[in-house]
Parts: C-alpha cells; sequence; structure tokens
C-alpha cells in the first residue's frame, strides 16, 4: 500500500519535473507534449519546447532518478552488511577512485565518453584494492571492519591523487572542469550516457533486490548470519558487487553528489521499518524522489545553475539532522 | 545424535582443546564448563564450523559434517548467541523469522508458511505477546528468548546455545533455563550450552564436559565430573559440594563456597 502511495508522488514528481527550468513549458504543456508521443495530439506548441523537453529535460530527469536511486540503494545495502548507519556507499573508495579516473581523463583531454568511462573504471580498482586488503588482513577479525578501515585509507589516497592533478592541471580549463565535475552535476546529460549507466545500475538493482532477506541476516553479523545458513562470503562480495557497479556508474556520469546514499536510507527506514523486503524497494523510490526534486531545485533556485552536489548537502543536512532527533532508537 | 570424536581444536597450529571426545543424544541437556582462558569457546566455535578442526571429527548421524554446506548444517544445528544489540530495530517476528534462511533459497524471501513456523515457536516459548514489539526495546530476558525462538524456528535437531544465561536476572535466568531444558525434553532436543554457573549444570544439565587447566577434560553425568577437587583445580577456589533435598522432593547437588565464618 505504502509503496504504491510512494510510486504514485514519485511519476507525480517525476513528470512535474518537466515543466521545472529556466525555459517556460507549463506543466499542462508539458503533459501534453508527453502524451503527444503516445496518441497523435495536435501541435500548439514551438518546435523549441520540444527540444527542451526531450533532447535536454528528459535525459536530466531520468538520470536523477537512476542516480538517486542507485546511490540509495547502495548504501542501504551498505549499512545492513556493515551494521552501521553511518555507512554511505563510498565508504570502500569508490567514488574517490571514480574522481580520481575523471580528473585523470581531463587532464589528458579525453573525450566525455572515456572520461565516464576512466571515471567508471578507477572506481572500480579503489574498491578491488580494498576488497583485497579485507581479504588479506582479515583472516581471524571482523571482516567488515577491516574492510572499512582499508576503504577510509584507499579513499584518502585516491583523494590525494585527484589534488596531485589538480595541481598540475591548467588553471584556466582543466582545474575548474575537475573542481565542476567533483560538484557533481546532471546538467550535461545526454540519452547515450544514459543507456550505459542504466545497465549496471539496473542490474546491481534487481540482484540486491533479491538478496534483500539475506541482507537482514547479515546485520545481525557474520558469525550469526553463518550459523542461520548463509554463506557470507559469497553473499558479502555479490553486495559489495553490485552497489560497487551502481555507484561508479552513477558517480561517473554525474560527479560527487553527496549524503543521499546516507540519509535517503535512514527516511526509509522511517517510513517502513529496517527489515529489507520493504526497504529495498522504498529506497529505490525515495532516492530517485529526493534527487529529482533537488534537481529541480537546483534548476529553479537561482539565474545560474548550481551544482547539483552543492544543493544535496544543504538540503541534506538539515533533514539529516530531522533524522538524529527523531529516529534515535531507529538505529541505536 | 552429535559426536565429538578425538578433536583438537584451536587457532592456527596450536591446539588449545586436546583429544576431546563426548556425544550427545536426542532429549539430553549437555552443559559445557570451564573458568575463562581454557578453550571453552575455541571448542564451542570448532563444533559450529566457525573454526576448522585440527585433527578428529564431528560427526551428525554418523556423517562428517565438515564436508556439509552451511546450509545444510544450518538446517540441522541451531545456534543461539548471548543476547546483543542489533543496530537497526527490527520486528520480534521478523528476527525469528531469519531463523527460516537455511529452509529458503539464497534469492528468495520466507512464505507464509515460514512466517507461520516462527509464530508457532513463539508460541511454544509463551511470548507470543512480543511478536509485534522491537526487537532493540525488549529486556535482556525476552531478548534471549527470542534468539531460542529464531534457533527453534530453524529445525534443528541440536541447540547450540552460548552463555544464555549471562547478563540475565535471576528470575530470567531461571525462566530461560526452564525453557532450554523443556525443549530438549519434550522435543527431544539435542541441546549444548555453555555456562559460568557449575549449580546451572548441576540442577539443569543431564551431561557435563568440564574443561581444567592444562588441556584436562573429564566428560560424565555434572554430579561425576564436577568434584570439589575439579573446582579447587580449575578455578582455584574452595568449594563445596552439597545434597540437598527441595520442597518437591527432588534430591540435588549443589556447590556453594566453603566460606570461613
Amino acid at each position: 500500500m505504502k509503496l504504491a502511495t510512494m510510486l504514485i508522488l514519485f511519476l507525480l514528481l517525476f513528470f512535474f519535473s518537466f515543466a521545472i527550468g529556466r525555459f517556460p513549458v507549463s506543466s499542462g504543456t508539458a503533459a501534453t507534449i508527453l502524451l503527444s508521443r503516445i496518441v497523435s495530439i495536435p501541435s500548439y506548441w514551438s518546435a523549441e519546447m520540444e527540444t527542451v523537453m526531450f533532447k535536454i529535460r528528459l535525459p536530466r530527469i531520468l538520470a536523477a532518478t537512476l542516480v538517486g536511486a542507485a546511490l540509495s540503494v547502495s548504501g542501504a545495502a551498505y549499512q545492513g552488511m556493515f551494521r552501521n548507519p553511518m555507512v554511505s556507499p563510498g565508504i570502500l573508495g569508490v567514488s574517490a577512485g571514480a574522481s580520481f579516473g575523471a580528473a585523470l581523463g581531463m587532464l589528458f583531454a579525453f573525450s566525455a565518453a572515456m572520461i565516464q568511462v576512466s571515471a567508471f573504471v578507477f572506481g572500480l580498482a579503489a574498491v578491488g584494492i580494498t576488497y583485497v586488503i579485507g581479504a588479506l588482513f582479515s583472516k581471524r577479525g571482523e571482516p567488515t571492519l577491516i574492510m572499512i578501515l582499508g576503504g577510509i585509507i584507499i579513499g584518502t589516497l585516491f583523494t590525494s591523487f585527484v589534488s596531485i592533478v589538480k595541481y598540475v592541471a591548467d588553471p584556466y580549463n582543466t582545474l575548474p572542469a575537475i573542481t565542476f565535475w567533483l560538484m557533481g552535476s546532471l546538467a550535461t546529460i545526454n540519452m547515450p550516457d544514459l543507456y550505459v549507466a542504466a545497465v549496471p545500475i539496473l542490474a546491481g538493482m534487481a540482484v540486491l533486490s533479491a538478496l534483500r532477506w539475506n541482507l537482514n541476516v547479515m546485520s545481525f553479523g557474520d558469525e550469526e548470519a553463518r550459523a542461520l545458513g548463509v554463506r557470507t562470503g559469497i553473499l558479502r562480495f555479490t553486495i559489495i558487487i553490485c552497489a560497487t557497479l551502481m555507484t561508479a556508474a552513477a558517480v561517473s556520469i554525474s560527479g560527487i553528489i553527496g549524503l543521499v546514499g546516507l540519509i535517503v536510507p535512514h527516511l526509509a527506514r522511517l517510513l517502513v521499518g529496517p527489515n529489507y523486503t520493504h526497504l529495498i524497494p522504498f529506497s529505490i523510490v525515495l532516492g530517485a524522489m529526493f534527487l529529482l526534486a533537488v534537481d529541480d531545485l537546483a534548476r529553479i533556485m537561482f539565474t545560474v545553475e548550481i551544482p547539483l552536489g552543492i544543493v544535496t548537502s544543504i538540503i541534506g543536512t538539515p533533514i539529516f539532522l530531522y533524522l538524529l532527533i527523531n529516529t534515535r532508537k531507529g538505529w541505536v | 545424535m552429535l559426536e565429538v570424536r578425538n578433536a583438537y581444536c584451536g587457532y592456527g597450529a596450536k591446539a588449545v582443546v586436546k583429544d576431546i571426545s563426548f556425544t550427545i543424544a536426542p532429549g539430553e541437556l549437555l552443559c559445557l564448563l570451564g573458568p575463562n582462558g581454557v578453550g571453552k569457546t575455541t571448542l564451542f566455535k570448532t563444533i559450529l564450523g566457525s573454526l576448522k578442526l585440527q585433527a578428529g571429527e564431528i560427526l551428525l548421524h554418523d556423517e562428517d559434517v565438515s564436508k556439509w554446506s552451511r546450509r545444510r548444517f544450518a538446517t540441522k544445528v541451531g545456534y543461539v548467541p548471548q543476547a546483543h544489540t542489533p543496530p537497526f530495530p527490527f520486528q520480534v517476528l521478523d528476527v525469528v523469522t531469519m531463523g527460516r534462511t537455511a529452509h529458503i533459497g539464497m534469492f528468495s524471501s520466507p512464505s507464509a508458511h515460514d512466517v507461520a513456523i516462527a509464530e508457532e515457536t513463539l508460541h511454544t516459548l509463551g511470548i507470543s505477546y512480543l511478536r509485534d514489539s522491537v526487537y532493540t526495546e525488549i529486556s535482556g530476558g525476552e531478548r534471549q528468548l527470542v534468539l531460542i525462538a529464531r534457533a527453534l524456528a530453524q529445525q534443528p535437531e541440536i541447540l547450540i546455545m552460548d552463555e544464555p544465561t549471562s547478563n540475565l536476572d535471576f528470575g530470567n535466568q531461571i525462566r530461560v533455563l526452564e525453557h532450554i531444558r523443556n525443549v530438549a525434553k519434550k522435543d527431544r532436543l539435542s541441546v549444548i550450552l555453555t555456562t559460568h554457573y557449575p549449580n546451572h549444570a548441576l540442577i539443569y544439565a543431564s551431561k557435563a564436559v568440564v574443561l581444567g587447566r592444562d588441556n584436562r577434560v573429564s566428560v560424565g553425568t555434572p554430579q561425576e565430573v564436577i568434584t570439589e577437587e575439579y573446582l579447587k583445580d580449575a578455578y582455584n577456589v574452595d568449594a563445596q559440594l552439597l545434597g540437598v533435598k527441595n520442597r518437591r522432593g527432588g534430591n540435588f547437588t549443589i556447590c556453594i563456597p566453603a566460606l570461613q565464618m
């Protein structure tokens, strides 16, 4: 029931977002233009309107939906697996790795598509290194703890690599480009980018959804999960693969968008409780809605568009504080 | 029927527990007793399969369990950890239903049948009223019972419990032990539990495995193996065993410190 309500709200927001932006298209006209793609309606709108709707706003809206859903469902899965409500999808270094990949691509003046590939690959590489560290040093102890520590170290390492690239980059062209990328934005997204990113994101979502019951069991810790019959090693590996592919794909098209993967799972938990059977679908829908709404705001708040990553952080912080005050027992 | 045969357990190459053998039959309650640091937890983890056996065998119905999958093992052996607080406020029924995990596939979720089994185990332990409570908000004794319910939902033949009475008040200790004894007697489960209290073994157990210093092990009825000599040797205290008759005519051996007045 709740999920159906959320889906309707999401669809409303989704279509409403077409009417938002500097170029004026009323929501009624926007709906009609969308509808005209399915049934033939005599055109009373300008060709520019249609271009704006389908070439600019549609990819952006789809991107916000995908990226928001990917980040929050990854965060939800990680919080359970690491048994820690403070964990976000970047905990194993994927964002730092992707940042370095993107910065490197810009330094060597790669094409836009290759910059995304580079970000994706380095995002995966960073998590790969973290995973190996975890596997090597956790023979006896708590494997997840070692992995988090490894992630912090690898994340820091790649962040300093980013600094090196910025330091040597051309301060008039490349440096601002890197800086803007790191702030996160969906302004330059086009449909081909989306097709590529959608594959790992949708696949990861499907697998995590199928694993939702085992995620419950994992949140009771390794030893108990094993005693309950879960093959924790394989499960952990699968979750990390899914979350990493999704986050790396999201970050490579959007840049760094903070707080979504940390906050949205908590919002979802507030609504439906910690059981992953409900938490996974809710995190997906709520994450999509959150980023859509924030991106809408980013588009209209000021005459100059503000990078999305900045707006999510500014809006996310008070929400996070609200959650801290109101749901203390929610995660203690 | 679980059999531990000439088992050597420990971390790495060093054996902490050497050459231990015992069996436990359906309906038996076995207490594992021993001071800190003699390998109680090591033996425990080895039986559970978290630690590899260094030598020897662990057999379930004459089959070597080391070759079993985690899932198959979990359908035969249930584990009750010490009551703890998980990071997320799960509903009690959800926690108990997690006991069904081994019976459902990795990519599926529990069915109505699984939930019904979980509800039944809550009923067996007389805690149906906790069904919709939040696991992190109930008392320590209740939480311990919920964990027992979860292990029972696995529908195992053997139940392994890690100090089920630690951190519980006097009433909850007795209630939890009473339930454990019932589960063994009525449902014909084999129960292995560790405890720090010789009296719990003497009063409730049908069998005891006591670990002493220098890898000494003895197996027998609690009255046979928990002796004043053992308590002196293992714990370095002067304790005395007394035979008592309770109000309902039951004969018990209990252990008290031999204090000087």
